[in-house]
């Protein structure tokens, strides 16, 4: 086994597989066709919560314990909002916060006074909520692009043609990997960007709802991102009338105000999955995959990195190892 | 017995593919659940019209499949998910689902009976998600309609049997009508209520997979089912006013 590391793939598992890497000491090189993060990989369309408590309601303990940790490691090297997440429902939904809650943990309870206290835009429109603390948020272009900095100040760049045969190949293109990993499919996600010069959320917010759940992330200057859809398709066509009135209309039903913000995006991409929607690293044929980030990439990239960094120092150990 | 355009189902459950935590997770569901149909919505999810690994899924999944209109509000919009879904999963079943009113999700029974009607002569076999009214009944049936899924109670609800009295009417109504109470059922004893009263199947999707634990419910779901179609079968008693003891109480001390 090499020292010499390939990642494939500029996104998010790319991007923190190869800092994490480069971190302990390693030769790596990035190889990613477009040169750089963008519009075309699904880290850029992200939400960039980092909510390991709420999106435990709907997944399974990895998420949780692997999440945990994602806080502290993007604080490290890029801005990361530490002003937890808000969960609201409307008066006839009050009884899925006490079923949201059940399902969960790390949260305050609370009443429509505290969450006025702790979003003023919201008012009193809100009965009861839960207000989950330890979480976090960042903006997840801004998070790319700092890796990308970062990683470039090591002297680890983004190289467009594919790597030299001898080095050690960590494949992390998504759903591109699809022709190796048979089980990955795409589920359909799409979100819009928004500016109000009225509404002044500070922390993510999300929505619950029987039919169209909808999350809200401040990104700074008037900018919320609104997010996504769910949709068991790997069609990667534009945004659908449907799913934009309902998007849109969630958030107007947080505050009325966002009927006059602007539509800046809505963008649309596939998130890849494995059939128990949780990630994983996978050695097949000598490569390492890290796939299957779903609707977690930046809650999960900087686990599975690490997962891949001890693979690799494992390796290497037991290889040192036999050769005394 | 009654059968499904020909079919007859090796247990009374149908359950949907809709809203699981993981296609992992509704794997193990159906596994439990042991139903005989998946029902899978077509009409936002095919909008590209592509492969899609989900629909393998379901495919390998090894029961058969009910295409559904869901999310269709007009005859045109149903009539083209369902001729899409035929091709996809190679079936002439189509649960038929024509939207008429936003916030109950109730069928436009008007549009029902005509996109029946339509896709009838077209070669389909239909399952017309309905309500409970005997007309409607009638008029799908004359459309070709040879099965009527009537509903429990609104879908996603979980409400269960919301107007027993137009079920148990309906039921009684058309006695060779192979019949499916769809939508509505949120626990086990709403299932075993509708197959008590002598319906075919029940359809569920919702109850089993936003339940905390999905595969359980599933099999609580199976078990209900069968629980309730076993006790039809056997002819229960009347129920009776009067009390009637099993030991008989002539000639004992009872009046000291």
């Amino acid at each position: 086994m090499t020292r010499r590391i390939a990642v494939l793939g500029a996104g998010v598992a790319g991007l923190c597989v190869a800092t994490e890497l480069s971190d302990r000491g390693f030769d790596v090189s990035i190889h990613d066709p477009a040169g750089a993060p963008g519009a075309h990989g699904c880290s850029w369309w992200a939400g960039g919560m980092l909510a390991p408590y709420c999106e435990y309601e709907n997944a399974e303990p990895p998420v949780l314990i692997n999440g945990q940790m994602a806080l502290a490691w993007w604080s490290e090297k890029t801005e990361v909002a530490h002003k937890g997440t808000l969960v609201v429902a409307q008066p006839r939904d009050r009884r899925d916060v006490a079923r949201f809650a059940s399902r969960t943990e790390g949260y305050e309870t609370v009443d429509s006074a505290r969450i006025q206290d702790l979003e003023p835009d919201l008012g009193r429109r809100f009965p009861a909520g839960l207000y989950f603390a330890g979480e976090g948020h960042l903006d997840p272009r801004r998070a790319l692009t700092d890796l990308v900095a970062r990683l470039r100040a090591q002297g680890v760049g983004i190289q467009t043609l594919p790597p030299a045969p001898e080095r050690q190949i960590v494949d992390c293109r998504g759903l591109a990997a699809q022709d190796r990993l048979a089980n990955l499919r795409g589920v359909r996600g799409e979100m819009a960007l928004i500016r109000s010069r009225d509404v002044a959320f500070t922390r993510p917010i999300r929505l619950l709802h029987a039919r169209i759940p909808l999350y809200v992330v401040p990104r700074g200057d008037g900018v919320y991102m609104l997010g996504a859809t769910m949709i068991e398709s790997s069609a990667r066509g534009p945004m659908t009338v449907r799913s934009a009135l309902e998007l849109l209309s969630a958030a107007y039903a947080l505050n009325p105000a966002f009927g006059e913000a602007e539509i800046l995006e809505f963008g649309t991409d596939l998130r890849p999955a494995f059939p128990d929607n949780l990630p994983r690293v996978v050695e097949k044929d000598g490569v390492l995959y890290v796939n299957g980030l779903y609707r977690h990439g930046y809650l999960m990239a900087p686990a599975l990195a690490q997962q891949v960094a001890e693979r690799i120092t494992g390796q290497m150990e037991a290889l040192n190892a036999t050769a005394d | 017995m009654r059968t499904f355009y020909g079919t007859a189902l090796e247990t009374p459950l149908m359950l949907g593919t809709a809203q699981y935590p993981s296609p992992a997770i509704l794997a193990e569901a159906f596994k439990a659940s042991q139903a005989s149909v998946a029902t899978v919505s077509l009409r936002r999810e095919g909008s590209g019209g592509e492969g899609q690994a989900f629909w393998d899924m379901i495919r390998d999944l090894g029961v058969r499949v009910l295409p559904n209109t869901a999310g269709c509000h007009t005859v045109k919009e149903a009539v083209t998910t369902a001729h899409m879904a035929r091709e996809l999963f190679d079936t002439r079943w189509i649960k038929l689902e024509v939207i008429g009113q936003t916030d109950t999700l109730q069928p436009d029974v008007f549009e029902l009976v005509e996109a029946a009607r339509i896709l009838t002569e077209d070669g389909f076999q239909v399952f017309p998600y309905c309500t409970e009214d005997l007309v409607v009944a009638e008029r799908l049936l004359g459309a070709g309609c040879e099965v009527l899924m009537p509903w429990g109670a609104p879908i996603g609800t979980g409400l269960g049997l919301s107007n027993p009295y137009g079920l148990r009417t309906i039921r009684a109504r058309f006695p060779d009508v192979a019949m499916v109470v769809d939508a509505g059922i949120g626990l086990p004893s709403h299932a075993a209520a509708a197959m008590e009263m002598g319906f075919d199947a029940v359809l569920l999707n919702t109850a089993v997979a936003k339940a905390g634990d999905p595969v359980q419910m599933a099999r609580a779901m199976a078990l209900a089912a069968e629980a309730g179609a076993a006790g039809h079968a056997a002819d229960p008693m009347p129920p009776r006013e009067m009390a009637e003891p099993s030991t008989p109480v002539i000639g004992q001390a009872f009046l000291s």
